[in-house]
């Protein structure tokens, strides 16, 4: 019984967060990760382009909710996804066009891409406190758990209780539909395989005939597609504020460096590393240790490896050592 | 077309002359506060409420020979001592203000106080700034704030939580000089008095996730979690981590946390948590909340009494001392806030500022109940308050 309180009090309070966290932030990365592979540079304007798609959603949710449209127990959210994708895209297209182009064609250096695109990230930060303030919005509806702590401890009868919200669970299914059909569009399609040819070998895929404007046109779709995803599923579960996701950069980068940049796979991989070594290294294990240990043994204090203040130390730890060691990151991707 | 042109040169001209004159008799009071940030949906009411003490000490007309009083708003952003140092120093050298209401956080506060103020001998009055420290820092006796200090604020939430025999807390707070101060504070008294903080974690603000922080704080476990944060911000995260797993059902919030997002935010969620804010029961503080309404803003927002209170003392400090320069009226302010002297509430600045131009001495109580104490700070009062149905009330006055 001990020893089932103290797995349900370390799957509460670590991996199920952690599991949210890990595939909001490997969403965010595989975005990322892909305009470093196929446009070849950092997208500073990917954490404003994941709240510019989240206010679209959320924007659209509002519409839904007062037409009375919902989607049963799940969030109404969901419904307005598809728009908020497509207005993404249309911007981001629309952005490529009026900043992104220009410098491609002339063929820029990648650091001045990333210094056009950290300008981007200030518009579209400005346009979006701007266009929904930079306040809170409350967009979530539905039922909010799947189960919750207090059902769960009224149906097993242990101590601890387990709670998963819903979207929690959601972000977990939709993160994997999400990257099982990107993989499958990027080794099994015809325009998949042209961007793969265009990432490796820009000069090559030209001669053999792809054509680069609609590749990079099908990036800027599929990267809408993961940063109003990521978005959405990160501010159902926690709140939209314009500033956090703002924040949400570092560690988003974070997880496509440490994965390897340029490899989705790795993308995936960082978003959980770097998740898990947040909430696990910092974690308190007392409770888990009264449980497990014999009372002669249980620590007195609160068995924690770290405070909380350094968890952001320890994720950018694990990068620098990751860097030092394989430059390219986990998965072989480009060094940077 | 000639004589048009003429007329027009004229016109403007006097005009031209007409805003000299009115310059030359403008009180310009800076109003910095962090307009965005983690107090942004506090800060609008702040301002307002200095700036209701403003209008109607124009309005009297009584100031320093019927002088207008003007605001000039500036954004503290609440947490970038760099970007709040930049605003003061705007406001100070290029619209020259004369005095300064805020700032609102504690350390933005310290950082302009050491940077700007005391460098240009320009008072502060702060509303909002309630870390121990500032009672300690080096002000050249330009700095005030009608808010009491957090040492203060621990002793309240001691006798609070002790009231309602909790003797055990997990204790969060956010990672800056208001953060820690209180949280220091607090756990000093606390323990003093017998209780137990099994954990005391910091949180940053504005990040993505606080599984970390709540897993740590569960796991120490207690009977009640004090957070010691921001309404806008990580406090508001913290709140919604620990009621999802289950870590925690009863909060106690700090001035910081009190907001009425939490109603709209979480509403039944935090049934049966409480906590407490400044403010009184004292009849000022009605009368505020009667003159705000019929302002358009709503007064029992936090601060924003104090804010009013901030602005209309340095206001009645200047007319004490006759002059609008801040090296002038420093050494008045305490005059016009304390007793002895006719006790003025909101709303009757006219009267006071008839009164002291007679000569006679005011006692400035205002809508928070203002007595400066020590280096010039609030002696503080406190309403404790408790959610039911999901809205919190205010339920007594300490």
């Amino acid at each position: 019984m001990d020893f089932l309180n103290a797995i349900v009090a370390l799957a509460n309070f670590v991996i199920v967060p952690g599991m949210a966290y890990g595939a909001q932030l490997a969403l965010g990365a595989l975005g990322v990760t892909l305009i470093y592979g196929i446009l070849r540079f950092s997208n500073f304007a990917h954490g404003d382009t994941m709240a510019m798609g989240t206010m679209f959603v959320i924007l659209i949710t509002w519409g839904f909710q007062s037409a009375g449209i919902s989607f049963g127990p799940l969030p109404t959210a969901l419904l307005a996804l598809p728009f908020g994708i497509a207005l993404t895209g249309l911007l981001l297209i629309g952005t490529d066009k009026m900043v992104y182009q220009f410098y491609r064609q002339r063929k820029v250096k990648p650091v001045v891409m990333v210094m056009v695109s950290l300008g981007v990230m200030f518009i579209m930060n400005g346009l979006t406190r701007f266009i929904i303030g930079p306040g809170d919005q409350r967009f979530a509806d539905g039922e909010r758990f799947i189960i919750s702590a207090r059902e769960f401890k009224a149906m097993t009868g242990l101590k601890e209780g387990l709670a998963i919200k819903t979207s929690q669970g959601l972000t977990v299914v939709t993160a994997v539909i999400v990257v099982a059909v990107l993989f499958w569009f990027l080794n099994r399609t015809r325009t998949g395989k042209s961007m793969r040819a265009y990432s490796d070998n820009e000069d090559l895929a030209l001669l053999s005939g792809i054509n680069p404007e609609r590749v990079v046109l099908y990036t800027w779709l599929i990267v809408a597609a993961l940063a109003t995803v990521a978005g959405t599923l990160y501010g159902l579960d926690k709140s939209f504020k314009p500033f956090t996701y703002f924040q949400l950069l570092l560690p988003i980068f974070a997880a496509a460096i440490v994965g390897g940049l340029g490899n989705p796979l790795g993308a995936i991989a960082g978003g959980f590393v770097i998740a898990f070594s947040e909430v696990t290294v910092t974690y308190a294990f007392k409770k888990v240790a009264n449980y497990v240990l014999p009372d002669a043994l249980a620590p007195d204090g609160l068995a924690q490896l770290m405070s909380t203040d350094y968890k952001f130390a320890v994720s950018f730890s694990i990068l620098i050592i990751v860097l030092l060691f394989k430059p390219t990151g986990l998965f072989k991707g480009k060094s940077v | 077309m000639k004589k048009l042109l003429l007329a027009t040169t004229a016109t403007a001209l006097m005009t031209g002359a007409a805003f000299a004159d009115g310059h030359a008799n403008t009180v310009k009071i800076g109003v910095i506060l962090g307009f965005t940030g983690p107090l942004e949906s506090i800060t609008p009411q702040m301002a307002d409420g200095a700036e209701l003490a403003m209008k109607e000490v124009t309005d009297s007309g009584l100031l320093l020979d019927g002088a207008t009083v003007e605001s000039v708003r500036g954004d503290s952003t609440c947490v970038d001592a760099g970007a709040a140092t930049a605003a003061a120093e705007r406001l100070v050298t290029s619209d020259k203000v004369n005095a300064i209401m805020g700032a609102d956080c504690s350390g933005v506060t310290g950082a302009i106080l050491q940077n700007v103020a005391r460098a240009n001998g320009i008072v502060m009055v702060s509303p909002s700034a309630t870390s121990p420290g500032l009672s300690t820092a080096e002000d050249d006796g330009l700095f005030f704030r009608t808010s009491p200090s957090d040492a203060r604020q621990g002793v309240i939430v001691t006798n609070i939580l002790q009231d309602r025999g909790v003797n055990s807390v997990a204790l969060t707070y956010t990672n800056n000089d208001y953060g820690k101060g209180l949280a220091d504070a607090f756990q000093a008294e606390f323990e003093a008095a017998g209780g137990e903080v099994t954990i005391s974690a910091a949180h940053e603000d504005g990040k993505a996730d606080y599984s970390a922080e709540v897993g740590a704080l569960a796991s120490a476990g207690g009977e009640v979690l004090v957070v010691a944060g921001y309404v806008d911000q990580g406090g508001s995260g913290v709140i919604r981590g620990a009621i999802d797993s289950g870590a925690f059902d009863t909060f106690y919030l700090p001035d910081g946390m009190v907001g009425t997002k939490l109603n709209d935010v979480f509403g039944e969620e935090l049934n049966g948590s409480f906590g407490a804010y400044p403010g009184t029961d004292s009849e000022g503080a009605a009368t505020y909340g009667e003159m705000a309404k019929a302002a358009g803003y709503d007064g029992t927002s936090a601060f924003s009494a104090e804010s009013y209170d901030a602005a209309a003392l340095i206001m009645l400090a200047m007319q004490a001392a006759k002059s609008s320069a801040s090296a002038d009226f420093k050494d008045h302010i305490f005059d016009v806030a304390n007793a002895p002297g006719e006790k003025i509430f909101p709303g009757e600045l006219d009267k006071a500022l008839k009164l002291i131009a007679e000569g006679q001495d005011v006692d400035y109580v205002g809508a928070s109940a203002v007595e400066l104490v020590g280096a010039g700070e609030s002696a503080g009062n406190y309403q404790e308050i408790e959610f039911s149905d999901g809205v919190y009330s205010t339920i007594k006055y300490r």
